[in-house]
Parts: C-alpha cells; structure tokens; sequence
C-alpha cells in the first residue's frame, strides 16, 4: 500500500505540479496568440549557450579532423591534384556548354530566373527534444531575418524560420510533423502537398490518381505556400502506392541530408504569393 | 546542493542535446538524453526529486521546442515520479533491471506525450511504433551505461547507500 500512498509528501507534490503543469497546457491551447512569451525569452537565453557550446564542439571536431588529415596529407594532397585537374577540364566543359545554353536562351527570348537575396548561416544547435526537428541558426532579427522565411542549403530545401530572435533563430525542419510544403512533381507537373512525418521521409499527399507519377521523380516547390521559392528541390519520389480513395500515397526521399547539415542560406526576398498578401494586409 | 546536481545535470544533457546529439545518432533514431537524466535522478534520489526533475527539464525542453509548454513536463513529471517509487521500492541494481526501467519509462513518456497532443487535437503521430521502440531502446543502453560510468567514480557506491537509507528512515 505504501507504494502509492497519496497521503505521502511525494505524492502531494506529484499532485500540485501535475495540476499547475494541467492548467499550463489549458492556458496555451485556448489561445490563438503567436510565440508566447515564455518560449521566446527562453529560446533567447538558450540559444546564446547554444552558440558557445557550438562553437567549443566545432573546435574539437576541427582539431580531431585536422589531426586525422595531417596523417594522409601526402596521399590526399596528390589525390587532391589530380581532382584538380580532372576538375578543370569538367569546368571547360561545363563554361563551353553555358555559353551555348546563354546564346540560346537569347534566341528565345527566355527571361532569367529572379536572382534570390540571401544570408548565410552558420547552425548552432538542434532541437532540445526528439519529437521536434528544428535546428538553431546563428543570424537572427538583426541580420534581418523574420518569421516564414525559407530556409535553404545547396540541395535543396531545409525548412521554415519560426522564431527568430535578435541574434539567433530556430529553423523548423520540413521532415517536422507540423512542416508542409507546396509541392509540384517536375515531369508531370502534378500538384500536391509535402509534409514531414517526424522522421527521415516525407509525404506528398492531394496528388490526383489520374497523374502518372514513378520511383525516381523530382519534387520541386510550387511556390503557392508564401513561403518557399519556386522550381526548388524538395526531394525524389522513393514509392507510389494506390491509397485508394482519390489520391495517391506518395514518400519522398529529402534531397537535404538534414543530419548533416552545418550551413544553411535564408531566403530574405519575399516569394510573389507573399508579397500580394501583404500588399493586400496594407 | 542536490538541487543544484540536479540542474547542473539537466542542464549538461540539454547541451548536448542539442549540440552532441545530432551528430552521434544519424537517421530516424533519436536519443532523448533529458529523459535519461531524469529516470535516473529518479531511480537513485526518490519520487520528490524525480518528479521535480521531471517537471523542470520538461518544462525547459517545452519552451525550447515550439511545443505546448507543460505537455512535455507533465510527460517527464509522471516518469521522474514513478521511476523514483521503484527506485525506492525495488532493487534496480542489476544492468538488466535498469535497462526494463529505462525502456519502460522512454514508451510511458510517449505515451503521455503523444497522448496528450492527440487528445488536444493538435498533433498526429501516424504509426509511431518503430520510432518509439528505437529510442527506448537508445535511450536505455545510455542509462545503464551512464550508471555503470558514474558507479566507477570513486565513493559513487557508499554514497548510494547512504542516501537510500536516509530515504528509507
């Protein structure tokens, strides 16, 4: 009887922060208010250790590699060279073919795509649970990042800014359960939407059984959301399946290896969907 | 002092949480290193502690993670509760007992955590099953070794003694 005894101090106690903690919950869910407070000024605090500690952790790592590459350093730099050169020749290759594709973009008269504003940024953390996939970036209000921004790394596209702060921002991953996505698959330019799972895939769901989509295809954003850029990759179609209503059940493989991420690029130019909302907000 | 222990070890698992964490465990397993320390302050300090633990690291890692403050800290405060009753009313010293309790309290949390999110409507987990199991499983072979480490710290074992005996009194 002992081992749940009510009348104990323990079990008091359990009884008080279990109700104060209930009455927490109550609060937050019926507002509809943004960030609260709370979270916010913590986030601030937080992700100041975040920064020493990301960059006391990076030392070590660099210290730890370095050593590690001293000790191949003749193999590698003769590897190096030889990379080098192959590289060159690819890069020949590569001028003489742009040259060609510029001439014939002339002649048809294609227009260029938009050229983006971005800031690159350094990640400091990740996120202080497992049941949520963000990650912390060093650039925050000051450097003129806000709320809904993309967020991008040369793959393709790593997610969406939430909370910014003057110095630092939490970046929520587009493998998130809460994340989505406008999404257009490239072949066939059927439209749907992407979302997280929580883990290492991605679904894209609302896409029509009448479009023919394989194993391999590219995912790109369609740019609807306000959010992300248009024509940027999200990822390739890994399995289709028949759901068996009217949609199809579609993974997708994330272009971005988002376990291996260290420097990411935030998208400052407001998408043209967001644009003509706050045109229209003004 | 042992309050001060407490926080001071939240604090380190926080840190590397969010700094160690992503670069040691790759691909869908996840480790909830905050969970460990909480199930072990509870296992080696008693239910008051436990659930006080509990209800700091949860709230902490709750206004760290867009969350809904309080979801998380009811999850850990019920853990850090339980694991200290069997910590008091059973002998957990055996790595096998350790790591049951260790599994069981990382599938409770998910319980209570997802549980709760559903009930309010505003997450869904799909299929969580392999996810859970897989860091229950990573999250009990970091507590069992995390004890066999701290027991080989010179004076760890009488310490231990002393303080269960001064909870049984």
């Amino acid at each position: 009887m002992a081992l749940l005894d009510i009348r104990q101090r323990s079990g008091y106690l359990f009884l008080a922060v279990t109700l104060g903690q209930i009455l927490l919950i109550s609060a937050q869910v019926n507002s509809k208010s943004g960030v609260p407070v709370i979270e916010s000024v913590t986030f601030g605090i937080f992700s100041e250790v975040q920064r020493g500690l990301s960059g006391g952790f990076s030392g070590v790592r660099q210290l730890w590699t370095g050593y590690i590459a001293l000790r191949n350093l003749k193999v590698e730099n003769e590897a190096l060279k030889r990379d080098l050169a192959a590289s060159q020749v690819a890069v020949q290759e590569q001028r003489a073919l742009a040259d060609r594709t510029r001439g014939l973009e002339r002649l048809l008269d294609l227009r260029g795509h938009l050229k983006l504003n971005t800031v690159a940024a350094e990640i400091i953390g990740a996120a202080a649970t497992p049941d949520f996939r963000t990650l912390t970036i060093d650039k925050g209000t000051r450097d003129g990042v806000r709320s809904d921004m993309s967020v991008i790394a040369p793959a393709g596209i790593v997610g969406r800014l939430v909370v910014p702060s003057l110095r630092s921002a939490k970046v929520q991953l587009l493998i998130d359960r809460n994340a989505a996505a406008g999404a257009i698959v490239e072949r066939t330019r059927a439209q749907g939407v992407v979302v997280g799972g929580g883990d290492d895939r991605l679904r894209m769901e609302y896409v029509s059984e009448v479009f023919d989509i394989v194993v391999g295809d590219v995912v790109v954003t369609s740019g609807i959301d306000g959010i992300y850029p248009k024509g940027f990759i999200i990822g390739k179609v890994e399995s289709v399946e028949r759901a068996g209503g009217a949609y199809k059940r579609i993974t997708i493989k994330p272009a971005v290896d988002f376990s291996s991420l260290e420097d990411v690029l935030v998208v400052l130019t407001p998408t043209p969907a967001r644009e003509a909302a706050e045109s229209v907000s003004e | 002092m042992k309050a001060i222990g407490v926080i001071v070890a939240v604090a380190v698992a926080l840190a590397l949480q969010t700094t160690a964490a992503r670069f040691l465990v790759r691909g869908s397993v996840a480790v909830d290193l905050v969970l460990v320390v909480v199930v072990y302050v509870g296992l080696t300090s008693g239910p008051a502690t436990g659930l006080l633990s509990g209800t700091f690291a949860g709230l902490v890692q709750d206004a760290l993670s867009s969350s809904v403050i309080g979801i998380g800290g009811l999850a850990k405060t019920l853990v850090g509760f339980l694991a200290g009753i069997i910590g008091t009313q059973f002998i957990v010293t055996a790595s096998l007992p350790r790591f049951v309790v260790f599994f069981g309290a990382t599938v409770l949390h998910a319980v209570v955590f997802m549980g709760l999110y559903v009930l309010l409507d505003l997450r869904h987990f799909g299929a969580p099953v392999a996810a859970v199991a897989g860091q229950a499983t990573a999250n009990a072979v970091i507590g069992v070794v995390t004890f066999q480490l701290v027991e080989l710290l010179p004076g760890a074992m009488e310490r231990r003694r002393a303080g269960r005996s001064r909870m049984r009194r």
